[in-house]
């Protein structure tokens, strides 16, 4: 059963290596020659491709859950493939609701890398765990920390998509500050007032209709790949949004991982917080992306910086996964190697 | 966190940096306190306090600390003796205890207090007084909208009232203009979110006062017991004992734990899978209890619990002297090194020879050992004892205990002694091995007496814990998740409507401003909307989706409206 677990495992890594590369034909469409197709073909195949990675990796978190008669999130190698597919879960849930395919790239990337490392460096046998372990918490607080791990990961690909978009949309202002008192030629689209504005409807249009079926033509193309492209994903506060709505329902699951945590070793090793590498590094990400939420309350802060903020915590978050587990000796080393 | 107006909309304000400005000048020194109060309780200090304490928590993950593991401390020091020197008078290999972490911590909670109890004062003064005043005008809001009804302005306002349902707290009011009668409902919910907020925050300053409350009366001993013989749970029973300040002999539980027996399972490739511990309890009533400890699953007596934390094996051996005298008898700790349970331990006989000389024993233990082809012991394979293996070096000399000195009672130091050795069939001279296996006794040579290694029997470390703090940090933690959650999922809406007469019927206007980000306030507008204008012609389009609105180029009014709008403690 183990060996099956990690057949599936291996294919929906393909799976995903396509959809990864589908989502990639996809977006160099989008800025290539034809902006406003309304049929997106590759992104199309590249969400039915995850669906089927999708399926295959939860089948084969399940067998291996069955092989090793325990929960599946109780080392590294298990541990990548939980939250990967929380992540893509995610990711392909919040699809079906809203059109969030140009976030497919960075997604289907992410997951494709953790499960090479998982692979490549984490594996170990299907096997039970030590009497430490053994413990329904174990249940609760991995679960809870995997599912964190991929809900922030889903929102760091949005907020680095934000500070791409923002760059862009500077871009596109200066442009249009030098053509800023020149309306747009009446009649052409009688609704839109502005160069820029025309833009940022478009944006708009593409995130709610999503097939790229945007109202108004623009009379003034973008003229470069990143314009062309950029032009049809939803502007930076809109990504910005959707990032801290992702972050906020983490950031509630990074705490339960805490506390969880912390009541769990209160019976296991007889003190709730002892300042373990693992414990330390957990507190660091939970001020971050405290620092984060305080921050996005404040009057005064440009929604870059949010987006900074975001992306240092989801850097401490994969250090403490992959730093701190292998090289930080600490009573949270389970990792099997 | 002076900027912070906990209630909506704050008009056109300014959206500068959220400090207060300026030093004032020529205040004197309550005008200086003032200005410091308010610098430290203001949000940009507040966060700057909450990413340095995200940055002094860090040296504690990358440098040994000496509650933790005193050990590796001494090992750096050892390996780093400048830098290392310095490192712990900065207080680096007690990171949480130095003056630098608390110093952070205490600011940013006593900013935190200085923040949160004003806002709890107006948050209760908001509950109190209800929903405020219905704006003037609802252009400012993006989330608008406004509808001609066929109905008259008092159907309106009780179609509404219905549709708001009980989720609000609102308060209907009449406007009297000329002979126009205008109805107006200003209502509000989601006074939970603000409320949880300040339940979050101030759940963490609890849980930081009953962690202090508990570091000063806890008590923590450590205690190895070997089968057969018991501990007794009072400060000079155990190995290790420490406690906090405030510690009281009285809050220490009488009892007493025998370990009965040890039962370990492990799998067939050597991977622990079951550790138990049976135990008898006995309590001053003369009750007597049996019971198990094993991780995970600590035993509670009263308040104090007994948790497993270690084992291993204890040879019993018996030592005679050259006079043919017992001069050792008893279990020997072997702590094991590897996850074969390969063990290491001393046998330390001062009373030998009358003390002179003494003797002195190193040993390895091998649960289940590995042969070479010539007999020799090459190591463990297991780590039950399937084939237990003793294998005793020999000293004999001074042992060095007399001075009074602390002495580590797993090593053997070995200045003043010398080595037994023993000759092999080519003459040359090598250490003497005693190989004993369970109920074998060998000589030792030269008429120096004896060893006997009769059974082998297994150890248990128990910590022996008692920290009243630990169901309040519990509830603390509670109440902050619960608080967390509210303050972040819970929507603060206002819903407000103005209904005036007209030829046939009423206009109604309505706004909704969130608090927050709020996904749901369109189609919160929408849903009143369509119950109080089922039939309605739009007079307007001038609404806006709150969730798509693009926002990039609007009007400075609007872009201070959206600001407000996401403005949350």
């Amino acid at each position: 059963m183990g060996e099956i677990s990690t057949v599936l495992v291996l294919g929906s890594l393909v799976a995903y290596t396509v959809a990864l590369i589908s989502f990639a034909v996809d977006i160099s469409a989008l800025g290539g020659h034809a902006p406003h197709r309304t049929v997106r073909r590759a992104a199309n195949i590249a969400v039915a491709v995850s669906w089927l990675g999708f399926g295959m990796h939860a089948v084969g978190l399940v067998l291996r859950g069955l092989a090793a008669g325990r929960v599946p999130w109780a080392n590294m190698y298990e541990f990548s493939l939980t939250f990967g597919i929380v992540a893509m879960g995610t990711f392909l849930v919040i699809n079906r609701v809203r059109d969030i395919r140009y976030l497919g790239v960075f997604v289907s990337f992410l997951v494709v890398c953790v499960l090479t490392v998982a692979f490549w460096q984490l594996y170990v046998e299907a096997d039970g765990v030590q009497p430490i372990l053994d413990s329904y918490w174990l249940g609760i607080h991995v679960s809870v920390a995997a599912a964190s791990t991929g809900l922030f990961s889903v929102a760091a690909a949005a907020s680095a998509l934000q500070l791409l978009q923002h760059r862009q949309e500077r871009k596109v202002e200066a442009r249009a500050a030098v053509a800023a008192p020149v309306p747009v030629a009446a009649g052409a689209v009688g609704t839109l007032e502005t160069v820029e504005l025309d833009t940022v409807d478009t944006a708009e249009s593409v995130e709610t209709s999503g097939a790229g079926s945007a109202g108004g033509t623009s009379p003034r193309r973008p003229s470069s790949f990143a314009g062309r492209l950029m032009a049809q994903l939803p502007g930076s506060e809109s990504l910005e949004r959707f990032a801290y709505r992702l972050n906020a329902v983490a950031f509630v699951g990074w705490t339960l991982t805490v506390v969880a945590g912390a009541i769990w070793a209160e019976a296991a090793w007889g003190r709730p917080w002892g300042w373990d590498p693992k414990e330390t590094w957990s507190l660091v990400i939970w001020l971050v992306y405290a620092a984060y939420l305080h921050m996005r309350a404040t009057v005064g802060w440009t929604i870059n910086r949010f987006a900074w903020f975001a992306l240092a915590g989801f850097v401490a978050l994969m250090a403490n996964f992959y730093v701190v587990n292998v090289f930080f000796a600490g009573r949270h080393s389970y990792s099997g190697l | 966190m002076a900027r912070y107006a906990p209630e909506g909309l704050k008009g056109s304000a300014p959206s500068g940096a959220p400090a207060p400005s300026g030093a004032p000048r020529g205040l004197g020194l309550r005008g200086w306190l003032r200005w410091g109060w308010r610098q430290l309780t203001s949000m940009r200090v507040a966060l700057i306090l909450l990413l340095m304490l995200a940055v002094v928590a860090l040296p504690g993950a990358f440098f040994p600390q000496r509650p933790q593991d005193p050990a590796a401390v001494a090992d750096y020091l050892e390996a780093n003796p400048g830098s290392g020197e310095l490192l712990d008078r900065l207080g680096f290999f007690d990171v949480y205890a130095s003056p630098w972490f608390s110093a952070v911590y205490l600011l940013l909670f006593v900013s935190l207090i200085g923040c949160i109890v004003p806002r709890t004062w107006a948050h209760a003064q908001a509950m109190r007084a209800g929903p405020s005043r219905v704006p003037r005008s609802f252009a400012r809001f993006p989330v608008r909208d406004e509808v001609e009804v066929a109905r008259t302005p008092r159907e309106v306002v009780a179609a509404a009232e219905r549709a708001l349902g009980r989720g609000y707290k609102r308060r209907t009011g009449r406007v009297q203009r000329g002979d126009v009668e205008t109805l107006e409902i200003s209502a509000e919910r989601g006074y939970g979110r603000e409320t949880g907020n300040l339940a979050f925050h101030l759940a963490l300053v609890g849980l930081l006062v009953v962690t202090a409350w508990g570091q000063l009366v806890q008590y923590r001993g450590q205690a190895v017991v070997v089968v057969g013989s018991s501990m007794v749970n009072s400060a000079v029973d155990y190995d290790t004992f420490d406690a906090g300040a405030w510690y009281d002999v009285d809050s220490q539980e009488p009892f007493r734990l025998r370990l009965d027996d040890f039962t370990s399972v492990f799998t067939e490739a050597g991977r622990p899978d079951a550790f138990t511990a049976d135990v008898t309890l006995s309590r001053p009533d003369g009750s007597e209890t049996a019971t198990t400890i094993s991780p995970n699953d600590p035993l509670s007596v009263g308040n104090a619990r007994v948790y497993l934390t270690g084992n291993g094996y204890a040879p019993v051996l018996t030592v005679t002297d050259a006079a043919g005298d017992v001069a050792f008898s008893g279990p020997v700790l072997f702590l094991p090194q590897d996850t074969a349970y390969t063990s290491t331990g001393v046998v330390l006989v001062p009373d030998a020879n009358g003390g002179d000389p003494q003797l002195g024993f190193r040993g390895q233990l091998f649960p289940t050992a590995l042969y070479a082809a010539d007999g020799t012991v090459l190591g463990s394979t297991f780590p039950q004892p399937d084939d237990p293996v003793l294998i005793l070096n020999l000293w004999t000399g001074d042992l060095g205990l007399d001075d009074g000195a602390p002495r580590n009672l797993f090593v053997l130091d070995t200045t003043g002694l010398t080595q037994a050795t023993t000759e092999t069939a080519d003459g040359t001279e090598v250490p003497l091995e005693l190989v004993l296996r369970p109920g074998e006794s060998v000589e030792l040579p030269d008429g120096q007496g004896s060893v006997t290694f009769s059974e082998l029997r297994r150890f248990a470390a128990f910590d022996v814990r008692w920290d009243p703090s630990v169901p309040w940090m519990g509830l603390f933690a509670g109440i902050a998740f619960l608080g967390l959650a509210a303050s972040l999922f819970l929507p603060r809406r206002r819903v407000w409507l103005r209904v005036r007469p007209a030829s046939g019927g009423s206009v109604v206007q309505v706004a909704a401003l969130a608090r927050g980000d709020d996904p749901g306030l369109q189609r919160e507008l929408d849903r009143v909307v369509a119950a109080v204008a089922p039939d309605a012609r739009r007079r307007s389009t001038t609404t806006t989706p709150a969730t798509r609105a693009p926002r990039r180029t609007p009007t400075p009014r609007g872009a201070a409206a959206e600001r407000e709008a996401r403005d949350d403690g």
